[in-house]
């Protein structure tokens, strides 16, 4: 009855636990005799993304022009700092100085938070999941030869909306949410995937990347003006305006700071309207809630009230990470069985397993809590040595 | 899908239900209260219903904006978003609240029964997981 050998066996003195692996990895040849060592789950992350530290940093695979932008915010800092600041503090105020450091602390940490954050990325749909959705796919009775079109619409604030279906991730987006094909992965509230800062702007990050133009936008302006400033200022004690530009390097900071600042500028600007109006870049280019079609279509999203849509994206609360980057993967001896697509609980509900057995062992008779073992070697020594 | 995961000589694991989200009020998190045909035999409708919703009222209370809210994110803002590599976030302290309540609904109501409901934050927040478990013993008639 219950003497099978594999139930005696005390949960205490088993090594690291053996479910199946979760089925969003690479593919199972890897996993074949590989030594126990625990991997976590961002070595296995299917998105083409690098990490960092162990996981806790996430980068897009091309970093695009990251290491250009924070070359230009250093070099232009530096040469501010180093050429025009002593002259300034000597002929003018000392807080020049100050308030510079300020912004360009505030852009750097910014800016680095915006590239190093998960976006908002949604982890791909399970295999019993996007079989769930197949099923129900296919019971809407259509009977053509072509797949019927995977869109969903849903009716939200008295809004149609189409939700379309990701083949890549195997599940239906939800509202807001598009697949980067750089990055590989579907990201919430998409807003667009920005070279400079090499990382998609998404649900999580938006407001780093906000405050990173808007400090931009201000420290661009600021040097810009207090290097015409200085240059003013020497050529009306010198000898022109022409010499002041030929004697001091300082003068590069206002070649690249006139360069950018009308496209920083204009840029906060834009993003300002669009978290004024809760929209993102995605869906203002796309004309999503502009009533092109001549329908009445309004942005359901939001708010009704600027004050209240700027608080909605910028000062909610920050929702958490859905890729679990530094977790744990189960071991996965069992995967060289091929029972790789059975999905299960994963290790955190794993206690839970033994819950529901035991719960149902008592309803039927006392026996011991056991954990779970291998898929394929149970069953064997179930037909050998049970009774 | 069926999995045919042997866990126990009588326990299998039969099927899955998954709750699809629920978007008519927007993008917070919301499950649909639709009770599942599979549950019918398992798990009375109110029960079910109760669950689902005190765990949409859990995850409003998490995307709530509010005073606190505000006040969080502003201050967040001044400090350029540092605090939040050393304080645990207002949404991060509820999902903790959600786990133990799952883990509670799963000891007191749905074990019993055969069921076992996953996180959905172990899922990305698209759905929640129900696991149906059948009681296959030998010479049981279940």
């Amino acid at each position: 009855m219950k003497n099978c050998e594999y139930q005696q066996i005390d949960p205490q003195a088993l090594p690291t636990p053996t479910p199946t692996p979760p089925p969003h990895h690479g593919n199972d040849t890897e996993k074949k005799k590989e030594p126990r060592r625990p991997r976590r789950k961002w070595e296995v992350f299917p998105g083409k993304n690098r990490f960092y530290c162990d996981g806790r940093i996430i980068v897009a695979r091309q970093s695009g022009v990251l290491p250009l932008t924070l070359g230009l915010i250093l070099v232009t800092s530096g040469l501010f700092f180093i050429f025009d600041c002593p002259f300034l503090v000597k002929h003018l105020t000392s807080c020049i100085p100050v308030i510079g450091g300020v912004l360009f602390v505030f852009v750097l940490i910014t800016l680095l938070q915006t590239s190093f954050t998960d976006p908002g990325i949604l982890p791909r749909a399970t295999p019993d999941e996007a079989a769930d959705i197949e099923k129900q796919i296919d019971n809407t009775g259509n009977t053509s030869y072509r797949p019927p079109p995977r869109t969903k619409e849903v009716l939200i604030n008295q809004q149609v909306v189409k939700l379309k279906y990701c083949f890549t991730c195997k599940m239906f987006r939800p509202p807001r949410t598009s697949h980067c094909s750089l990055c590989d992965n579907c990201v919430e509230r998409f807003d667009h995937h920005c070279p400079w800062v090499g990382n998609c702007v998404g649900k999580r990050n938006y407001r780093f990347f906000y405050t990173f133009i808007v400090s931009l936008s201000f420290l661009t302006a600021f040097i810009f003006g207090c290097v015409t400033t200085h240059l003013a200022l020497r050529a009306q004690g010198g000898k022109g305006l022409v010499f002041a530009l030929q004697e001091s390097p300082g003068r590069y900071p206002l070649v690249i700071c006139f360069f950018s600042v009308w496209s920083i500028l204009g840029l906060s600007g834009f993003h300002t309207y669009l978290v004024a109006s809760n929209l993102t870049t995605n869906e203002d280019i796309k004309g999503s809630w502009s009533g092109k079609s001549g329908e009445d279509v309004t942005n359901p999203y939001s708010h009704k009230n600027i004050f209240i849509n700027c608080c909605s994206v910028l000062c909610a609360p920050m929702p958490p990470s859905l890729i679990d980057r530094r977790g744990f993967l189960p071991a996965d001896e069992s995967a060289q069985t091929g029972s790789a697509d059975i999905e299960l609980p994963t290790l955190a509900a794993k206690s839970e397993i033994n819950v529901v057995g035991a719960a149902f062992a008592l309803q039927k008779s006392p026996s011991p809590v056991e954990t779970s073992l291998p898929a394929v070697a149970p069953t064997q020594h179930l037909s050998a040595a049970c009774c | 899908m069926l999995g045919l995961y042997r866990i126990r000589p009588n326990i299998t694991v039969s099927s899955k239900v998954f709750i699809q989200r629920d978007y008519s009020s927007g993008t917070i998190c919301k499950f649909q209260t639709k009770f599942p045909s599979e549950l019918e035999s398992r798990i009375d409708k109110q029960q079910f219903e109760e669950t689902i919703q005190t765990l949409n009222n859990l995850y409003a209370e998490a995307e709530k904006l509010g005073g606190k809210s505000y006040l969080e994110g502003c201050l967040a803002c001044l400090t350029a978003y540092t605090i939040f590599l050393c304080m645990e976030t207002h949404y991060e302290k509820v999902l903790k609240k959600i786990a133990r309540y799952i883990k509670d609904q799963n000891e007191k109501i749905y074990a019993p029964r055969g069921l076992l409901l996953t996180d959905p934050i172990e899922r990305g927040l698209r759905v929640v997981e129900i696991t149906i478990f059948e009681d296959r013993s030998i010479g049981s008639g279940r």
